[in-house]
């Protein structure tokens, strides 16, 4: 049992947790490790590198405590609307699976996993404990990725069986509710061979109260599978959020990855993409609105092992009010990775006086005959262009608007699936009005 | 050209000699308040110099090295040591006849007398603590510009010099400004009178010839208003088995419409720690630029920066670096924008070699509430070996509306097809690679006065031995 108390206040952040689920023996010892981990490693500190441009304030943690059951299940699992149609659907509520749906049954048959993480553990406890926060976390959140292995960890376990085409997406809702709750919402995803899957997390907060949310998710996709994973952060406007994001692509294997950010007041994002054969490709995508005081700091990695591998980043965000954000980004070549090619760049646009963006794009290059550019650029709307749009009855305000949400299709676009980027296109565009009106 | 055996020879060993000399003045290794009340003995410098190299030595023991970012080769730097203070006299002379041979032998090796006499202005030689020779020509100190030695500058000319020393880089600025200011000695103090336009170069020539030494020189150029000049110092050291740091502060005022040109090649030997601060601050419609190449050292962190303090000043940092087996070049740019309609600009080019490692770190910080201002920032890195390894780490921060950076960083190698298709035209395969790597730089090279591109084209020409696998 994990009895020891959070460091910060006194107050046990995870005593509610200790007697629910049913988990396996090596996932307890897991947890315990994680929390031994968690009480060791210091907060990070303004001067460390991997938090320069943050706010290290954000991260105490006094107050948060493990959470009860929500107050109304019935009514959240009716709010748990996205895509309409998908392949399954399962809504959690404050760390508590509240309704799923499972997938058809074609699917089952023909092998396709999709249960909580909880069963998992013991039904497919080897894939688990394999992929299970495998990747050590890198890119400063060492102590917040503790938390969460040693936390009750809330999520869903996806395993796409050889050769297998999901159609639809498959969604994850994760609610929380009440003041200071936290939550650690986990999704891991296994595409074995050949096979093709979308899965969408959706983050939301119930109410405006501040919680803590610290998630994680681990993504492992094997020889010529494809992925696109999306998640759509909405959180509340006080809740601090971590989302640590690790994602393994094997030899000619594809994934896409999309981290939309809505919500929240300090985001923490880390994006970990490693290419472990010849052939991988990882595209690592982002929108971001920082508006109010809210700032989104996103640390990302592209990882190249072996040869002829792609990673293609692209992250945008949008700044307003006292908005701020950081990117800060490193491809990684690492010595024997030749024929690498790897671009990232970062493109803020500045709608406020009191916004700042700042951005590190990093390159560490230890192969010659590679393809790596990066680049960061920083404007704001061309007056002229609001002008243009003005000569034709456009309102400014809408003017506005319909130009940030050009800039950020360039991103939205490369979602293949249609109907998906619909739907991210419209929360998006939601968000943006009322952080043009702010 | 994964299996590639290839090799560049860069001509590094242009400056690997040295002569025997007599020292009268030594402070012995280590760095206590001795050493220091040693150094301000020896130079008869007043109480204020003593104290702030006293609070410069305490700041230096406080500061841990910057190595939670920076290489943790900084660590095999062993401060006790390190000879802080070698000279044989402190005046320097004013025509060479008068500097003792065995010190003018080295700078007629090195060719300074010769390139004082085609198109210098006036010159600085500086050996080991302190300067040798210094002179300006006659009818640029008529117009009033001041070229002397730090130590000259601040006893003679206290009324300016004291005025800016340190107000641009701060002791406590980092571990090596703070170690610069508490030990400096030697370095150039320029100062050129308002609507005066130096017509040639300034040059100041940095030696160092004994083993397990420091040298701290110390720089500051202040332009008046309207005036300009351009700067040039170039450096180098018989290579030991031992290391030698080099540890300078570089100061550069640049006042209303002023500009400053200040041009470095850093031919070091490759036992040499190279540990650089350099700032200039730009006043209203000043210019500051900083022309770097960095062909020497064992590692070199040098990041020179712009303060653009008064509106529609200008920044520009061009920077070539070169790094062959064993070195580390970590080099970049900062610029700060501190007032409206600045704009600053970086180019930066960098070569790996067998295991050598470039690297770019910029900062570019555009503060609230400032009104168009621009950045452009473009590193381009060229990987020649299979193991050569290069970085780049830049942040950028714009605060508010009205400005614009873009930054882009670009990662290559000289292709086969290149090589092929030179080869074909009857060149070996080194001399393809030379053409190629000197075609890089380019348009960057021509950016040197004259004398010194072609300097530069020789430095980086490249002999290739091996093949392409």
């Amino acid at each position: 049992m994990i009895m020891a108390a959070s460091p910060v206040s006194g107050v046990p952040l995870m005593e509610g947790a200790l007697v629910e689920g049913r988990w396996p023996d090596w996932f307890v010892a897991s947890r315990k490790r994680g929390w031994e981990d968690f009480q060791k490693l210091p907060l990070p500190l303004a001067k460390d590198e991997k938090w320069r441009f943050s706010n290290v304030k954000a991260l105490a943690l006094d107050g948060f405590r493990y959470p009860g059951a929500v107050s109304n299940a019935a009514t959240l699992v009716e709010r748990s609307t996205g895509l309409g149609e998908s392949a399954a659907r399962f809504v959690f509520g404050n760390n508590r699976l509240l309704s799923t749906t499972a997938p058809a049954a074609d699917l089952v048959k023909a092998g396709l996993v999709v249960m909580t993480l909880e069963e998992a553990a013991a039904k497919h406890a080897d894939l688990v404990q394999k992929h299970f926060m495998a990747q050590e976390a890198k890119l400063g959140s060492a102590k917040f990725a503790a938390l969460h292995r040693s936390g009750p960890v809330a999520g869903v376990f996806i395993r796409v069986p050889k050769d297998l085409v999901v159609g639809k997406p498959i969604e994850i809702f994760h609610w929380v509710e009440g003041e200071n709750s936290a939550v650690f919402p986990h999704t891991l995803v296994v595409c074995e061979r050949h096979s093709k899957a979308t899965v969408v997390d959706c983050f939301r907060s119930s109410d405006d109260a501040r919680a803590f949310a610290c998630g994680v998710n681990d993504l492992v996709v094997e020889d010529g599978a494809k992925l696109d994973y999306v998640a759509v952060q909405q959180w509340s406007p006080t809740t601090n959020a971590f989302h640590l994001n690790s994602t393994t692509v094997g030899r000619d294997a594809t994934c896409l990855g999309m981290q939309v950010n809505l919500g929240g007041k300090f985001v923490r994002n880390e994006n970990y993409s490693r290419m472990v054969a010849e052939g991988a490709r990882s595209d690592m995508l982002s929108v971001n609105i920082a508006s109010d005081e809210q700032m989104i700091d996103q640390r990302t990695f592209q990882d190249h092992a072996k040869p002829n591998a792609t990673s293609d980043l692209l992250y945008q965000n949008a700044l307003t009010g006292k908005g701020r954000t950081v990117f800060s980004g490193v491809i990684r070549v690492e010595p024997g990775a030749h024929k690498t090619d790897a671009y990232q760049k970062v493109r803020n646009i500045v709608l406020s006086d009191d916004a700042e963006a700042n951005s590190m794009p990093g390159l560490e290059i230890e192969a010659d005959d590679v393809r790596c550019t990066h680049g960061a650029t920083t404007a704001q709307i061309d007056d002229r262009e609001i002008f243009y749009l003005e000569a034709r009855g456009i309102r400014p305000e809408a003017a506005r608007q319909l130009l940030v949400m050009g800039f950020f299709n360039t991103v939205l676009d490369r979602l293949p699936d249609e109907k998906l980027r619909g739907h991210i296109e419209g929360l998006v565009e939601k968000r943006l009005h009322a952080a043009l009106l702010a | 050209m994964s299996d590639a055996q290839t090799q560049l020879e860069i001509d590094r060993e242009k400056g690997n000699f040295r002569y025997d000399v007599d020292y009268e003045f030594d402070a012995g290794t280590g760095l206590t308040e001795k050493t220091i009340d040693y150094i301000c003995d020896v130079k008869g410098e007043p109480d204020w110099i003593r104290e702030f190299r006293k609070d410069a030595l305490r700041k230096f023991l406080d500061k841990p090295m910057p190595t939670h970012w920076a290489s943790h080769d900084l660590e095999n730097i062993v401060f006790d040591n390190i000879r802080y203070y070698l000279s044989q006299g402190q005046k320097p002379k004013r025509t060479w006849d008068e500097v003792p041979d065995e010190v003018k032998k080295t700078f007629d090796r090195l060719g300074i007398p010769e390139q004082e006499r085609k198109f210098l202005a006036g010159v600085e030689a500086q050996f080991d603590s302190e300067a040798a020779y210094s002179n300006i020509k006659e009818a640029v100190g008529k117009q009033g510009v001041i070229f002397v030695g730090s130590t000259e500058g601040l006893k003679e000319h206290p009324e300016i010099f004291r005025k800016w020393f340190g107000k641009v880089i701060p002791t406590g600025d980092n571990k090596f400004s703070a170690l610069n200011s508490a030990t400096f000695s030697g370095g150039s103090f320029i100062y050129v009178p308002p609507g005066v336009k130096v017509s040639h170069p300034l040059q100041a020539y940095f030696r160092i010839n004994a083993e397990n030494f420091g040298q701290f020189e110390r720089t500051l150029i202040i332009a008046d208003e309207g005036s300009e000049v351009t700067y040039m110092e170039g450096c180098t050291a018989p290579k030991f088995d031992t290391a030698t740091l080099h540890s300078a502060v570089v100061e550069l005022v640049a006042l209303k419409g002023a500009k400053i040109q200040y041009i470095t090649v850093q031919n070091w030997s490759n036992n040499v720690f190279n540990l650089v601060t350099k700032r200039g601050l730009a006043m209203e419609d000043a210019e500051v630029k900083w022309i770097d190449c960095n062909i020497g050292s064992r590692l070199t962190m040098k990041y020179p920066g712009v303060v653009m303090k008064g509106r529609r000043a200008r920044g520009e940092v061009i920077s070539i670096a070169l790094a062959g087996d064993g070195q580390h070049q970590d080099t970049g740019a900062k610029m700060i924008h501190a007032a409206d309609e600045t704009t600053s600009n970086i180019v930066s080019k960098s070569i790996s070699v067998g295991t050598g490692r470039a690297t770019y770190r910029g900062l570019v910080n555009v503060p609230r509430h400032l009104k168009g201002c621009k950045n452009n920032t473009e590193c381009d890195a060229l990987l020649i070996n299979t193991n050569s390894r290069t970085d780049t780490y830049p942040a950028i921060t714009v605060r508010g509306t009205g400005n614009a950076c873009q930054h882009e960083a670009s990662v290559s190698q000289v292709s086969e097809e290149q090589i092929f298709y030179m080869q074909q035209r009857g060149l070996t395969e080194g001399q393809a690679m030379s053409l190629s790597v000197n075609g890089f730089v380019n348009d960057l090279v021509r950016q040197f006065p004259m004398e010194y591109s072609v300097e530069l084209k020789r430095l980086i020409d490249l002999e290739m031995e091996g093949s392409v696998g």
